[in-house]
């Protein structure tokens, strides 16, 4: 029998994934990260995609979305920290200044701007998600 | 009969606000429930990220954030409070903001200032009342907690930390032990105090993180999400321990309703019968006198 790793895939609202696996193929920053038993310690963060996993005695390999995130490996575990969120730099602003202005009540002609990074973020998702689907149905 | 009419409205009145209570009874306990399930569903990511941030705190790094370094002299502090929407939930509130008050205290005496975050309408009233400086607020979150909406406010905090505006922050919320008991706690967030952890001899030896692109980008984004988690757990905790303190104060309020209908039952028909012995009395006198 292959040798396996523990994954564990969680998000801040419920955990989506725990068992062992073969490979993990991770969305990296930089491309993709294909992950194997002893890997040694890494810490990145990931990009909107797919993880997708090899599970020992199983042909087919389970895939999970994932909107971004971090991804920790230690030797035999793997730990994906899913966002839940979308996220970006300018809408993480976006959200902070709108608790400000919600506190200060003064806030002028923003709303251009936000809208459109937030349109941008959603539209990656969006992509990243359809992307996702493609590779199921291809499967099918 | 006087008397006993007044007594009747006031029977009918207490009734409509038993019927209230229990609802608000019964709609609280099974919220509670999936407030509760919410709680523990967020755990796992809690436990996790903190596990990654232990190793963190363990590795070797060439990078430190400026989370982990602990300041010298305190001037100015950040705390957010959590409280929660509504009313009606017993002495939650107030317990949280009790607390809340007696750390202010110390922080005055010791010449300390503070800017709040408030999370929730209450306590965001009591801070406007108490003339404190709010930076920034949440409202209206409702039974769902979602982590989106709190990136903000606990991204001015963040920030005001990295310029070194705020020189620590602190969180207050209810802490959930069970149904019957909230506890109100406060808790630093930063800087980040060394987390325990369990597997400490195999993490001594020398070793770091390979960082994918960089370990300062990595490790900035890792650190705000465990802040955020840590905000995010509280403010679940304290969505489930508004459900229970208000099932509770609410079903102490159905109890006294039927005790209150039962005595106003009790006097309602003592004067009834009163007014009947009266009136017996008066229709045989009546007839000795013919």
């Amino acid at each position: 029998m292959a040798m396996t790793i523990h994954v564990d895939i969680v998000s801040a609202e419920k955990a989506l994934y725990s068992g062992s696996a073969e490979v993990v193929i991770a969305p990296g920053q930089r491309g993709e990260l294909g992950i194997h038993p002893r890997h040694t310690p890494l810490l990145t963060t990931l990009k909107p995609g797919t993880v997708r996993m090899k599970l020992p005695d199983q042909a087919e390999e389970v895939m999970i979305y994932v909107s971004g995130g971090i991804l920790e490996v230690q030797p035999h575990v793997v730990t994906i920290l899913s966002d839940t969120a979308i996220r970006g730099n300018d809408l993480d602003e976006a959200k902070a200044l709108e608790a400000k202005r919600a506190a200060e009540d003064a806030m002028k002609n923003r709303e251009a701007s936000l809208d459109y990074a937030k349109a941008q973020a959603e539209l990656a998702e969006a992509i990243a998600q359809l992307a996702t689907i493609e590779k199921l149905r291809r499967r099918i | 009969m006087a008397a006993g009419k007044e007594i009747r409205t006031q029977i009918k009145s207490v009734e409509n606000t038993r019927k209230i209570t229990k609802a608000m009874e019964m709609v609280a306990a099974s919220k509670m429930r999936r407030a509760q399930e919410r709680m523990k569903a967020a755990r796992p990511y809690a436990e996790k990220i903190a596990n990654v941030a232990t190793h963190l705190a363990y590795a070797h790094t060439e990078y430190k954030h400026p989370f982990v370094i602990a300041r010298e002299n305190v001037r100015r502090v950040g705390l957010v409070i959590v409280t929660s929407d509504k009313g009606l939930c017993g002495g939650l509130n107030t317990n949280a903001l009790r607390l809340v008050m007696t750390q202010l205290k110390q922080w005055n005496a010791a010449g300390v200032e503070v800017d709040v975050s408030a999370i929730g309408n209450k306590g965001l009233g009591f801070m406007q009342r108490l003339g404190a400086n709010v930076v920034s607020q949440l409202t209206g979150i409702g039974d769902t907690p979602r982590l989106e909406t709190l990136i903000g406010p606990v991204k001015i905090m963040l920030d005001a930390y990295m310029e070194g505006r705020i020189d620590a922050l602190f969180i207050v919320y209810n802490r959930f032990v069970n149904t019957m008991k909230q506890e109100p706690t406060l808790t630093q967030l930063l800087p980040l105090a060394k987390l325990a952890s369990e597997d400490e001899a195999s993490l001594k030896t020398h070793w770091d993180y390979i960082y994918e692109p960089d370990a300062q980008p990595v490790v900035d984004a890792m650190l705000k999400r465990y802040i955020e988690s840590l905000v995010y757990q509280a403010v679940a905790e304290n969505i489930a321990c508004e459900q229970s303190a208000r099932m509770v104060a609410m079903k102490a309020a159905s109890d006294n309703a039927k005790n209150v209908i039962g005595e106003l039952k009790l006097i309602y028909n003592k004067t009834r019968q009163a007014a009947i012995t009266k009136e017996l009395s008066e229709i045989v006198a009546g007839a000795a006198a013919v």
